[in-house]
């Protein structure tokens, strides 16, 4: 669906090329913000690099590789506000056809995309733009799971007076993910006193107790799973998701708390030096991360009609870890691109049984060897950048 | 070409290649195998493949089958759902409407046949579970029978009570301890039943532990259940623990009676046990391989010469399902999904290696014997047979 | 009374195979401050390692030991040499997920290779002990004597030997190192191959006591054994010793105490409330920031 979606895109930047000579204008839009972001890496490098080679603890730091202050680039087009919006309601609208068009097969394989690209950027708020390591993230994703097949299945028909499912899907789906950020607020508590390999850790206990937790407790069936889940996410409802967390991405990234987050990715003692509350930013990182992970295991639960603690574990916390190394760290369509690859790939190498296993790690390790990045690490297609 | 405008050509390579790698001829009888050879339970996903093999090759060299006058061979598609839930879902969704299969075989595992029978009774494509026991793989959840979903084995409402009551009336032994895996479905609604039925039947439960799958260490469970001093030890676990859980519990001294239920029946689990810690263990089982039947000896036969081993029960549910889904095509005569439900939902007395089968009054879990079993020399020995009231 | 000891016995068992584990993790992170998550698979692997040693050649125990030690030492020199190096200069988040990648590739590699579990032979007769109503095998005791011959050997290689010293020196300041003519290189591969051994003699100890060998058992120990290193302070080992004997004496009670189902849910919030009023385990030191 969005991969049609960049199709038509590129169809329209090509168009501007020949037709409209607009680009310029974009273009000095352009230098003028990645200048600003090169003097931000510049003080950054500044400040720590010299330290680099006589300290130890300095490269042990988790910071990522600084942003490469590369020249901007010429053969970008940006489209506009307008043009993005319509390619947007030409997405939704073709959501709405392709299950009827395509065999359920497709339609599940894209929802399952659009689910895993909710999953993947919203982990890349903490581990690309926040320069943290977590690995707790299907915890967050059993939460928004459990909690919003708790209300659809346990709740609702307590209700004496029926609604339509149109109306509260949504309320469910977003419960979900409001209690999914109401449980981050612990682990962005803890993330000011650690930081580092440390906190990976407590992200990775956190999700054992999750998991261990969902277990002991009876209500929502421990191990054997919750069952009696309707389906109700369909691809229009997924499409529409994905859309609001990417544009909400977006405007957070390019926001006060959005660049606040990259300064302590650069440098924490910096930044708070800097003035830069940092607090308050990593709260707000953790809480939205958690939120929007919440909205993926809501949309996951609904569509697989079954959850089980067990379909939460390490393994699922490091597939989302793949898509969002593979696809680029801090950037959003870097979580796009990684989901979908991620996504494609598993089904094509279905084939391969047991060996399947082996070749999406052996291609994580590569990528970090030679590509630590990701596809596209750092790097944005210009309708997920902000206007001036 | 920029950079970008590579990104997308390598996208759109990307999905056509999906696109294209599922398609599928139209000449055969397509039936679906939706089976566990990665992930948690490989040994179940083999057997099943194994003996869904056999069956099929058996009959292509017979022919075919007959619908409606024409014979045609049947084509297995294997697809693996490495044991988790959500690619059992992906699977089902792909087998019926990538690669139209009349019938979907499996899973096996609760956890994922649970989900899986969803997809196949919104989608209307027959499926039948060989081995899963968990009761809503067939039922909806106001206990209704799904139209489109049966299984091949006996639940654990009918196994368990009767494991219970043997232990009571054949053995004699009244104080029962469990030992559980609790983060798999199987083993932990087996342990709830069997507390359930043993106190129904005067017994008394003494002591109740878990651990988590992957534990390899239960000296703590067991030196507790040891001080409660039981005479059974009830150990619902995946067969690659029980082994484990045996020898060491003899280690500390404990002397109670092992009891088991169809999880042991892999012949993995005598291989396991290599110093006899389960000798003269008693476990139910869907299948003994003792059995007098020209149908069951011939099958283990064929079984033993492809494959070189004992067929154990998974795949005699798997060969039997495969012979029940044949049955309904041939009664249906045509290949619509529909018509051979509803044929396999009025199977009165189909013969297979694990028995009679019958469907009766709108009930599509199977009205089958359970059949006990205990261990000796290497051996699964046939003890007797349990009647379902 | 017997109960409790018998309990106490399970308990320094189980934390004395989590300590030889833990080791390997608190070895490789003092040198490299980096965490090795493929330690389990390589735990994993020395078992797996024993198991092809005995159905070739039936070996007795102390040359199977040191065989296997070897072998998987290589191999963890190996696979520091190919995964670990090339990014030894990248940030440390591509370094903790190459460990990742690489974990997950020798399990699975193990599992296409060998999808079933397989039985472990038993490499001497064992015999078990019973005095007062307390059970004891010969083979615990082994396990144990093992276990903490070989922690003791290493922490008195660590501060004794001149090769001990480099390694703290290397953990100190890599670059310092360097300039004084030590091949830091050549430390840093012996450090992982010691790591490895460490850890597939773990799992040659806990496939003898738990003769089931599969291709995932590496994964939920290597877990537990990751924690139990860093309650005590990852990169110390003798944090690394206490907070094994600790998780395992929190897991045995908490068995005994309380319904056994609650075991993983206690032994990871005792990490938790650890971390939160010990950030950096019981007896790490946090990282001194320079500005």
């Amino acid at each position: 669906m969005i991969r049609l979606l960049d199709e038509f895109r590129c169809h329209f930047a090509m168009l501007r090329k020949h037709t409209i000579g607009l680009t310029r204008i974009f273009h000095t839009d352009h230098l003028r913000r990645s200048g600003s972001q090169m003097d931000t890496a510049l003080i950054s490098k500044s400040s720590s690099g010299s330290m680099d080679s006589y300290s130890r603890r300095q490269t042990s730091s988790l910071a990522l590789p600084h942003q490469p202050s590369r020249p901007p680039r010429h053969d970008q087009y940006e489209i506009s506000g307008l043009t993005s919006f319509y390619l947007v309601v030409l997405g939704g609208c073709s959501s709405f056809v392709i299950p009827e068009l395509c065999s359920n097969y497709i339609t599940c394989i894209l929802i399952t995309l659009a689910i895993n690209a909710i999953l993947c950027v919203s982990l890349n708020l903490i581990n690309g733009y926040m320069g943290e390591f977590s690995v707790g993230h299907a915890a967050f994703m059993a939460i928004g799971a459990y909690g919003s097949a708790i209300i659809t299945v346990k709740i609702l028909p307590l209700i004496p007076f029926s609604l339509s499912s149109f109306l509260t899907f949504p309320l469910m789906v977003v419960a979900g993910g409001l209690l999914a950020a109401l449980v981050g607020i612990p682990l962005a508590l803890l993330s000011f006193k650690t930081r580092g390999d440390y906190l990976a850790i407590i992200t990775l206990a956190f999700l054992m107790i999750v998991k261990s937790a969902l277990e002991n407790i009876s209500y929502v069936g421990g191990p054997r799973g919750f069952l009696g889940i309707p389906p109700l996410t369909t691809l229009p409802w997924v499409y529409f998701w994905a859309v609001v967390t990417f544009w909400i991405m977006r405007h957070f990234i390019h926001s006060k708390w959005g660049r606040s987050i990259i300064a302590i990715r650069e440098d924490e003692i910096a930044a708070e030096a800097m003035g830069v509350s940092t607090r308050s930013a990593k709260m707000m990182t953790f809480v939205i991360s958690s939120f929007f992970a919440g909205i993926a295991g809501g949309l996951f639960a609904h569509q697989i009609q079954f959850i089980n603690p067990s379909s939460f574990d390490i393994l699922r916390s490091t597939n989302i870890l793949v898509m969002v190394y593979l696809g680029g760290v801090a950037s959003l369509s870097g979580s796009l691109v990684g989901a979908g690859v991620f996504t494609i790939l598993y089904q094509i190498l279905q084939p391969l049984g047991v060996w399947r296993m082996v070749t999406m790690p052996l291609l994580l390790v590569l990528l970090m060897i030679f590509r630590p990045r990701g596809i596209m690490g750092y790097q944005e297609w210009s309708c997920f950048k902000l206007k001036e | 070409m920029s950079k970008q405008q590579k990104q997308i050509v390598y996208f759109l390579f990307f999905s056509i290649l999906l696109l294209v790698g599922c398609r599928s001829s139209n000449q055969s009888i397509k039936i679906g195998l939706n089976t566990e050879l990665t992930g948690e339970a490989p040994a179940v996903g083999a057997s099943c493949v194994k003996a869904a093999t056999l069956f099929v090759n058996k009959m292509n060299q017979d022919g075919g089958v007959d619908v409606g006058g024409k014979k045609k061979p049947i084509e297995l598609i294997i697809a693996d759902n490495g044991s988790k839930a959500d690619e059992a879902v992906v699977v089902a969704q792909r087998l019926i409407t990538q690669n139209e299969v009349v019938a979907i075989v499996g899973p096996n595992i609760s956890s994922c046949a649970v989900p899986a029978s969803e997809i196949s009774e919104n989608m209307g494509c027959l499926m039948i579970s060989p081995w899963s026991t968990n009761i809503h793989t067939t039922t909806k959840n106001d206990g209704a029978f799904k139209k489109y979903v049966f299984r091949a084995c006996f639940t654990e409402l009918v196994e368990i009570p009767l494991l219970a009551q043997f232990a009571m009336s054949h053995l004699h032994l009244a104080k029962a301890a469990v030992l559980y895996d609790m983060s798999s479905e199987s083993p932990n609604s087996a342990a709830h039943q069997f507390q359930e039925s043993f106190l129904k039947a005067g017994g008394k439960i003494v002591a109740m532990e878990t651990y988590t799958s992957q534990d390899r260490d239960f000296s703590a469970q067991l030196t507790k259940i040891q001080a409660s001093h039981p005479d059974i030890l009830f150990i619902p676990a995946y067969y690659n623990d029980v082994p484990l859980i045996a020898e060491q519990a003899r280690n500390l001294g404990i002397t109670a009676q092992f009891l088991g239920y169809n999880s042991w029946s892999t012949p993995e689990i005598i291989q396991l046990d290599s110093h006899h810690y389960l000798d003269h263990a008693y476990f139910s089982n869907h299948f003994s391989t003792e059995s007098d039947s020209p149908l069951v000896k011939k099958f283990i036969q064929s079984y033993q010469s492809t494959y070189g081993t004992a067929p154990d029960d998974i795949a005699a549910l798997t060969y039997d399902t495969m012979g029940l889904i044949v049955e309904s095509i041939i009664k249906a005569g045509s290949l619509n999904r529909t018509a051979i439900a509803n044929m396999m939902a009025n199977i009165e007395d189909f013969t297979g290696v694990t028995g009679t089968y019958k469907f009766h009054q709108g009930n599509h879990d199977p009205f089958k014997n359970v059949i006990v079993l205990t261990i000796e020399n290497e051996k699964f020995v046939y003890v007797t047979t349990l009647q379902p009231e | 009374m017997d109960y409790i000891i018998q309990q106490v016995i399970n308990a320094i068992q189980l934390g004395s195979i989590y300590g030889l584990i833990a080791l390997g993790y608190s070895l490789v992170y003092g040198v490299l401050s980096m965490m090795n998550f493929a330690h389990g698979d390589l735990f994993m692997l020395g078992a797996f390692f024993c198991l092809l040693l005995e159905k070739i050649i039936p070996l007795p125990l102390w040359l199977a030991l040191l065989l296997t030690m070897l072998v998987i030492g290589c191999l963890g020199a190996l696979l520091e040499r190919l995964a670990y190096r090339p990014i030894r200069h990248a940030p440390k988040v591509s370094a903790i997920i190459t460990s990742l990648g690489c974990g997950l590739i020798l399990e699975n590699i193990t599992l296409a290779m060998s999808p079933y579990p397989r039985h472990m032979p038993t490499l001497f007769q064992n015999s078990i002990f019973h005095f007062h109503g307390i059970t004891i095998s010969s083979l615990q005791i082994i396990v144990i004597g093992i276990s903490l011959l070989l922690m003791i050997l290493l922490d008195v290689m660590i501060r004794c030997t001149t090769l001990g010293m480099v390694i703290r020196a290397l953990a100190w300041n890599r670059l310092m190192v360097s300039l004084l003519g030590i091949p830091a290189n050549r430390i840093i591969s012996f450090t992982f191959a010691l790591g490895a051994a460490l850890g597939a003699a773990a799992g040659l100890l806990y496939a003898l006591t738990y003769p089931v060998v599969s291709s995932s058992m590496g994964i939920a120990i290597g877990w537990k054994a990751f924690i139990a290193a860093v309650i005590g302070g990852i990169g110390n080992m003798r944090g690394a010793l206490l907070g094994a004997f600790i998780l395992g004496s929190t897991e045995v009670m908490s068995i005994t105490m309380l319904p056994s189902t609650y075991r993983d849910l206690i032994a990871y919030s005792l990490l938790l409330i650890i971390l939160i009023f010990k950030p950096y385990g019981i007896l790490g030191e946090p990282p001194t920031q320079k500005i």
